[in-house]
């Protein structure tokens, strides 16, 4: 229980239409979305949809780049890193759900270079909650807030395909 | 006591056996293993999770085979990995197993992957580890003795999980030297754990072990009668030894009653794979027209095996 008021939640789906309005104009139309699971893959998949222009879709999980598999182990059961497109000269856009300590996307952007060499990569966020730990900066955010280190944020998508948001003390602390 | 391959969490950090090991951690392991298949696609053939964790392949009895697989699968996640070749070094200046280890320990390992002749050596070796507070080095059982070959087993079990998906509702028979087979033992047990509706061990009475219904497996000798409507047969391989020994007669009339042919397979489901731990002795044990046949996933196995061991490694080293 924490004494501090609910932080606002951003609404998923407006945050999420906010998002495309900015990558609109400025994304190549051929660029690659990769998402990375679970949450960013659900938000790749609905930019693809979204935007104009062909957009492959792909899938990534850094279980096997995390920093901290000493401390952590592999407990969860990881998915197949799934791209289904030519990495070597592409234009990426990598998609996370929430950014935060900006770990996550330091671990997606070494994987994706073991796969070949990309033209370019961006970064496209549902949420910046801040806290950064690595010099990571987004290039299209939907939605920023601030809230407490005990806290998650957390996206779950109903059977509809519906995104939402939600706060949860975080697992571990 | 607590089982000496789970940590006080319940968690593996050795692999010793399949015997007593929970159906969690049994289906946590093939279902780590499945993504890792995938890595041998890439540009870069490696991730980067044991980086710099040094295993140390220790075989006391040969095995190129299980060895390179080993090797493979440490190397495919960016260790460093040392092969020893017990046999023409320390032991025969005297040294004893646990000498070896702690020397070996003192260099820093962070793993050991053991081959042993004598059932019981890689156990002694976690026991010793886990008894000196060394609980940062984890063992892997490549197999000892007549005891275990726990990543084989695993291995074998997750080919039935990717080509039969359930394990309830399926016919297993293992067939050939299960008295010797240390495959044989740990593939049964994973299979009973795992809720495997039958379990079928079939053989000549000589090389089957006297009490193998205990296992929870029904006996056959006769081949027609035991491959019947099977889902999944696993060859197992025959010794040359074992004809010296006067157990059987001769590979030829070891052919005739147990040698799987296209035609004995025949009374078997029309989707039964066949399976076999290699190296194989064709027309011994199986015939070259079913080795190389449609339904044998043998090849598969061998690919599988590497992602099997990957899995073990990355679970262990993380606990």
């Amino acid at each position: 229980m924490t004494a501090q008021p609910p932080p606002e939640i951003p609404d998923a789906e407006a945050a999420l239409r906010a998002l495309a309005e900015r990558m609109r104009p400025a994304v190549a139309h051929g660029a690659a979305f990769v998402g990375i699971y679970s949450g960013g893959a659900w938000v790749a998949e609905r930019l693809a949809a979204m935007l104009p222009g062909d957009h492959p879709v792909g899938y990534i999980d850094v279980s096997y780049y995390r920093d901290d598999y000493a401390k952590s182990g592999l407990k969860g059961g990881a998915k197949r890193t799934e791209l289904g497109f030519e990495v070597e000269g592409a234009a990426i856009v990598l998609v996370d759900d929430v950014l935060y300590t900006g770990r996550s996307v330091r671990a997606a952007i070494n994987e994706l270079f073991d796969f070949g060499r990309p033209d370019r990569i961006e970064l496209a966020v549902l949420v910046d909650r801040g806290g950064r730990e690595l010099p990571i900066d987004p290039d299209y955010v939907g939605a920023r807030l601030v809230v407490a280190r005990d806290l998650s944020i957390v996206l779950s998508k109903d059977p509809g395909g519906t995104l939402s948001l939600a706060v949860e003390a975080l697992a571990g602390n | 006591m607590r089982n000496p391959q789970l940590n006080a969490n319940g968690e593996l950090t050795h692999l010793l056996t399949l015997e007593g090991l929970p159906a969690d951690v049994i289906r946590h392991i093939l279902d780590t293993a499945a993504p890792f298949a995938s890595i041998a696609e890439r540009e870069v053939k490696k991730v980067p999770l044991l980086r710099g964790k040094a295993v140390f392949n220790l075989f006391f009895e040969n095995s190129t085979r299980t060895r390179t697989t080993f090797e493979i699968a440490a190397k495919r996640l960016s260790a460093d990995v040392i092969n020893l070749n017990i046999n023409a070094s320390s032991t025969s200046k005297g040294e004893t197993l646990l000498d070896t280890v702690d020397n070996l320990v003192a260099m820093n390992a962070d793993m050991f992957v053991v081959r042993h002749s004598q059932s019981g050596a890689p156990h002694l070796i976690a026991a010793h580890l886990n008894a000196h507070q060394r609980t940062h080095v984890h063992v892997v059982n490549a197999g000892d003795g007549r005891h275990a070959h726990p990543t084989q087993g695993l291995l074998d079990l997750y080919t039935i999980r990717h080509y039969k998906r359930e394990f309830s509702g399926l016919t297993v028979a293992v067939v050939g030297d299960v008295l010797h087979s240390r495959v044989a033992r740990s593939l049964i047990h994973g299979l009973t754990t795992l809720g495997t509706s039958e379990v079928r061990v079939i053989g000549p009475r000589t090389l089957l072990p006297s009490r193998v219904e205990a296992m929870g497996v029904r006996v056959f000798s006769d081949m027609h009668a035991g491959l019947a409507g099977c889902d999944v047969v696993v060859m197992l391989r025959l010794q040359s030894e074992r004809m010296k020994g006067a157990l059987l007669p001769s590979a030829g009339e070891y052919f005739k009653h147990y040698g799987l042919t296209q035609e004995k397979l025949a009374v078997a489901k029309p989707d039964v794979i066949v399976m076999h731990p290699g190296p194989m002795n064709r027309g011994v044990e199986i015939d070259s027209a079913v080795a190389d046949g449609a339904r044998s996933v043998i090849l598969p196995q061998v690919t599988f095996g590497i992602a099997v061991r990957m899995a073990v490694m990355s679970i262990i080293s993380g606990n």
